[in-house]
């Protein structure tokens, strides 16, 4: 047995990845041994540790430091200094955002980021090497496998989900235990076991991480869903635009085989239970249960109305129960440590965690695991740290393109699936966009509207016309054409589609419009009525102009101007051509002396 | 495909390995070896080395073997200092590699500090 003195933890999930760890672990190997070092310090390639924004991230055990933003040539300096003489590198540390200090000293748990979260999805992202199921048996994993095959019966399996309270992390948030045993109870000679991870929602990746971070515990959920419904065999529904993922499950199901953790007689109690991997081509409606399991099946990925539900007559005409990656993540747990303890944490009606993907205007972006009920304003300034550089927060957008925008009034609302919705968004996947005052309201609307029209199958008319008549008009109103009912038709042709449309997606896809019209109606009626962006976003709607007063006359705005459309001689006030410019802002970047504005 | 019993074998085994990684925790004894330069002339390393090995021979999950800087007392090099929780810490000074089994068999398994290596013995 290989005992290291020291372990550099590396994190290999996607964020770190685009920015360059994969170099770092390389170097990290080579100096390592270059130093002669190899025998005594290992390097660990793990999944997200969720702040993302200081990427690469990397942590020296057993000091536990933080080591934040590593360039391959900081490389040399940690070898050298902390892992050959034992000294941390104090200007490589973290800066916590709260404190603005960066402390060697501080364990990762008391950083500002991490202080409020309670990790039990994530609890393995960022501490294991996902490719390795040993590091995985060693933190408890396949415990509760073994729990539930040797010492539960399926219906206590079945009775414990069900009185954790558990919800579905999808979005729709149906209890989980309910769908379990609506599966359990359906008859037929084969049933299946699915895995959505089809994570469409933009802005959202708490699903990606688990999957590279700890696929053993997707594994594992599984296998003793398998077992609690009475089906033998399972399929993740995972997006190809998520290689690493991929190619992690991958691994850790062969794994899991070699290890007879799946397959034939497992634990030799007689459950056989295999999974198997099925790759989407990444639409977004695919994401929605009856048009992923059509796509497993081999056919277009387009939703069929229900019911049937799939837990009658799913995948193959069979009895399937279909749950999201997140959801999955807490099953072992909860075997493990019994629903009392899950159901402790949360709120009366969403118990346990949910992991939220901060972006957007936020100085922390990144992956957080919160106790449900915490509220909304907890989650954007105490861990996410706010908006940069000082600008006013606007709106957190919660849900995706199913969801809404909340404003500041809101902020204190607890998140649970139930206060979202009663506030005007939802839950969802838990993507959590932030905006500031430069966002216009109105452009998100049509953002999401834009990438709504993009994605719908097109089987049902309101989703494939509705949605399209919808952005046409939010086209126009951003382009300063927008006229007099404009809001009044939107608001019509959202209520149509919300009744109308065929699935989920298509019954929710008029929530942006809706709640941002419910929300900042003056922004809708500013570019209808004044021809006016109040947040100086819209192109169409705004002007640059030079302030006298403040031009200095360095010409550097006439030197970088595209369109040569700024006059002026040195040392004179300079002016800008309306007719001319093309509103590129580049000028106003440039400008030294905050003389160049939108107005 | 592995037994029940198998498992475990490897939970125990692999929980040592990553013992290293956790913060805190109330029962780890910690192996704190002076290696600044006047540490590694002395000797440290090849001490380090063989605390390492009688660690992973003993299977020993609780204990981390970890480095520090210079602490001013180069003559005494190569010093270690083990700290068990709730004890108070014992610095052992001029440790060959093998003196680190009696220290390892003694002090860490057996709770008695081994008094004749210790910095008050030598002073």
């Amino acid at each position: 047995m290989d005992i290291y003195r020291a372990h550099v933890l590396v994190c290999g999930g996607t964020g770190c990845s685009s920015s360059g760890s994969a170099t770092l672990i390389d170097r990290f190997n080579e100096k390592i041994a270059e130093n002669h070092l190899d025998k005594e310090v290992k390097v660990i390639r793990t999944g997200c540790f969720g702040l993302c924004e200081a990427g690469p991230v990397v942590i020296v055990y057993p000091d536990g430091t933080f080591y934040s933003r590593v360039k391959p040539e900081d490389v040399d300096e940690i070898v050298t200094e902390h892992l050959l003489k034992g000294r941390k590198v104090e200007h490589l540390v973290y800066v916590d955002h709260a404190t603005r200090q960066q402390d060697a000293e501080k364990k990762l748990e008391d950083i500002t980021f991490y202080k409020h979260q309670h990790r039990i999805a994530l609890r393995n992202c960022g501490v294991i090497d996902p490719e390795n199921i040993d590091e995985y048996l060693a933190m408890d994993g396949y415990r509760a496998l073994e729990k539930a095959l040797t010492q539960m019966t399926r219906e206590e399996v079945i009775d414990e989900i069900l009185k954790s309270g558990l919800r579905g992390r999808g979005g729709g948030g149906f209890p989980t235990g309910l769908k379990w045993k609506f599966t359990y109870q359906s008859q037929a000679d084969q049933k299946y076991v699915a895995c959505n991870a089809d994570e469409g929602d933009p802005g959202a990746f708490m699903d990606r991480s688990i999957l590279e971070g700890d696929p053993h515990a997707i594994i594992e959920a599984m296998a003793i869903a398998g077992y609690a419904i009475g089906a033998s065999q399972g399929y993740i529904y995972v997006r190809a635009e998520y290689p690493i993922a991929v190619k992690r499950l991958s691994i850790a199901i062969d794994q899991a085989r070699e290890y007879g953790l799946l397959g034939k007689n497992i634990f030799e109690t007689g459950f056989d239970f295999d999974l198997n991997i099925r790759l989407g081509a990444g639409a977004f409606v695919c994401g929605e249960e009856t048009a992923l399991m059509h796509s497993i099946e081999g056919k277009r990925g387009e939703p069929t109305a229900r019911p049937p539900f799939p837990a009658v007559k799913g995948l193959f005409g069979k009895p399937t129960m279909l749950n999201n990656v997140e959801t999955y993540a807490n099953v072992a747990q909860i075997i493990l440590h019994g629903a009392d303890w899950y159901a402790s944490m949360g709120t009366e009606k969403s118990k346990g965690t949910k992991v939220f993907a901060l972006g957007g205007k936020i100085n922390n972006t990144g992956l957080v695991e919160i106790p449900m009920g915490t509220p909304l304003r907890t989650i954007i300034y105490d861990i996410g740290g706010g908006c940069p550089n000082g600008k006013k927060f606007k709106a957190v957008q919660t849900g995706g393109p199913s969801g809404g925008c909340l404003p500041e009034s809101l902020l204190d609302t607890p998140v649970d699936y139930d206060n979202l919705i009663a506030a005007g968004s939802m839950m969802g996947s838990g993507g959590m966009i932030v905006m500031d005052e430069d966002n216009c309201m109105v452009d998100i609307a049509r953002f999401y509207l834009d990438f709504i029209v993009d994605e719908s199958c097109g089987k049902c008319a309101p989703c494939r016309i509705g949605t399209k008549r919808m952005k046409e008009i939010l086209d126009r109103i951003v382009e300063g054409k927008g006229e007099e009912g404009d809001i009044e038709k939107l608001e019509q042709l959202a209520q149509t589609i919300k009744n109308t449309a065929l699935c989920g997606l298509g019954q929710t896809a008029p929530n942006p419009v809706l709640s941002t019209l419910k929300f900042f109606r003056d922004e809708y009626e500013a570019h209808i009525k004044e021809k006016r962006c109040p947040a100086h976003h819209c192109r169409s709607l705004l002007q640059y102009k030079i302030d006298p007063a403040k031009c200095k006359g360095c010409t550097a705005c006439a030197r970088i101007c595209p369109a040569e459309a700024i006059s002026g001689t040195v040392k004179q006030p300079h002016v800008i051509d309306v007719q001319k410019c093309l509103k590129c802002g580049s000028c106003m970047e440039k400008c030294r002396f905050g003389a160049i504005s939108r107005v | 495909m592995k037994s029940l019993a198998e498992l475990e074998a490897i939970r125990k085994a692999t929980i040592s390995k990553i013992n290293v990684r956790k913060e805190n925790e109330a029962e780890t004894v910690r192996v704190v070896v002076g290696m600044a330069t006047c540490g590694i002339a002395a000797g440290a390393r090849p001490v380090m080395l063989s605390f390492m090995d009688e660690i992973s021979k003993r299977q020993l999950n609780h204990v981390t073997v970890s480095q520090t800087g210079c602490i001013g007392m180069c003559r005494l090099e190569p010093m270690v200092d083990v700290i068990v929780p709730g004890h108070e810490k014992v610095t052992y000074v001029h440790v060959k590699p093998e003196m680190v089994p009696r220290i390892v068999a003694e002090h860490i398994v057996n709770g008695r500090p081994v008094d004749e290596y210790t910095i008050g013995a030598a002073e």
